[in-house]
């Protein structure tokens, strides 16, 4: 039943598509394999799109809240893009603030945003 | 007058059974997808304190019609070691596992109506209500 996230990887840009609803053991393989593959890369920036993604508890945005530090302890900034709107509303209800996050409303305009970020 | 089913927590993956059968059940009641959104989220953390704290127990969906009123109640159930302190679980951001302590309190907030029994040493039960509006 267990099975690994895709990351692609585009210049030095890692690209992450949540498509599934998140298993535990799947959200923390992929913590993982991203913290891996960046090591691996030397990739400068993550897109994790969650555009799929139709609610977030509070084990699945810890495990997203600790990737985005230690992504920044590699030295590599994480937007998240495509959040929908019942998962925001949720995400606030549930007294969860991801206020140092980047953000961006899909994957094309998170891409720009991290290009922005970096040549800055 | 209640419609019931229900799912035995005892590994992660009763979690996301869990959930998954709340979702239906709410989506089949009408609710929309933010409350959807809600309930599955409410689902998620109180199966998974199940699963955290007490190691087994149970997550039972009940469909709702009181007074012409449609909604969805949602028990957790176990026979764990019970909570000594009822006011400091529902602090936001209290955690004895290095959680982010969102669930209980957040639970609360997404729902209409939430009630805690628990008992040292015999287990809790935690009754959250949603109403279609
Ligand atoms: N069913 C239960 N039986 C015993 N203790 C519980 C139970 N549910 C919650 N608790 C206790 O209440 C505390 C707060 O729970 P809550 O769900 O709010 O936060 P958390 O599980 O610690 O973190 P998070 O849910 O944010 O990942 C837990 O740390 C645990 O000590
Ligand atoms: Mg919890």
């Amino acid at each position: 039943m267990n099975f690994r996230i895709p990351i692609l990887k585009l210049r030095d840009t890692l690209i992450v598509s949540i498509q599934w609803e998140l298993d535990d053991q799947t959200a923390l393989q992929f913590q993982e394999d991203l913290l891996t593959k960046l090591h691996e890369t030397s990739a400068r920036g993550v897109v994790i799109d969650l555009t799929s993604i139709d609610f977030i508890d509070s084990f699945i945005a810890k495990v997203l809240g600790d990737v985005i530090s230690m992504s920044s302890l590699m030295g590599a900034r994480v937007v998240i893009t495509g959040i929908q709107p019942a998962v925001a509303i949720t995400l606030i209800e549930l007294g969860i603030r991801l206020e140092d996050v980047m953000t961006a409303l899909d994957l094309e305009n998170g891409l720009d945003k991290l290009q922005l970020e970096l040549e800055a | 007058m209640s419609d019931q089913s229900s799912v035995e927590i005892l590994t992660e993956w009763d979690i996301v059974a869990a959930r998954q059968l709340g979702r239906n059940v709410a989506k089949e009641l009408g609710f929309g997808t933010v409350d959807q959104a809600r309930i599955t989220t409410a689902i998620s953390e109180l199966a998974r304190n199940i699963y955290l704290y007490a190691g087994k127990g149970r997550i039972e969906i009940q469909q709702l019609t009181e007074n012409g009123m449609k909604g969805i109640l949602i028990i957790a159930a176990d026979s764990g070691p019970g909570i000594p302190d009822i006011r400091k679980v529902m602090e936001d951001g209290f955690t004895t596992s290095g959680g982010l302590g969102a669930g209980l309190p957040g639970v609360k907030r997404l729902m209409d109506d939430f009630k805690i029994e628990t008992i040292l040493g015999e287990g809790t039960d935690i009754r959250a209500t949603k109403w279609l509006r």
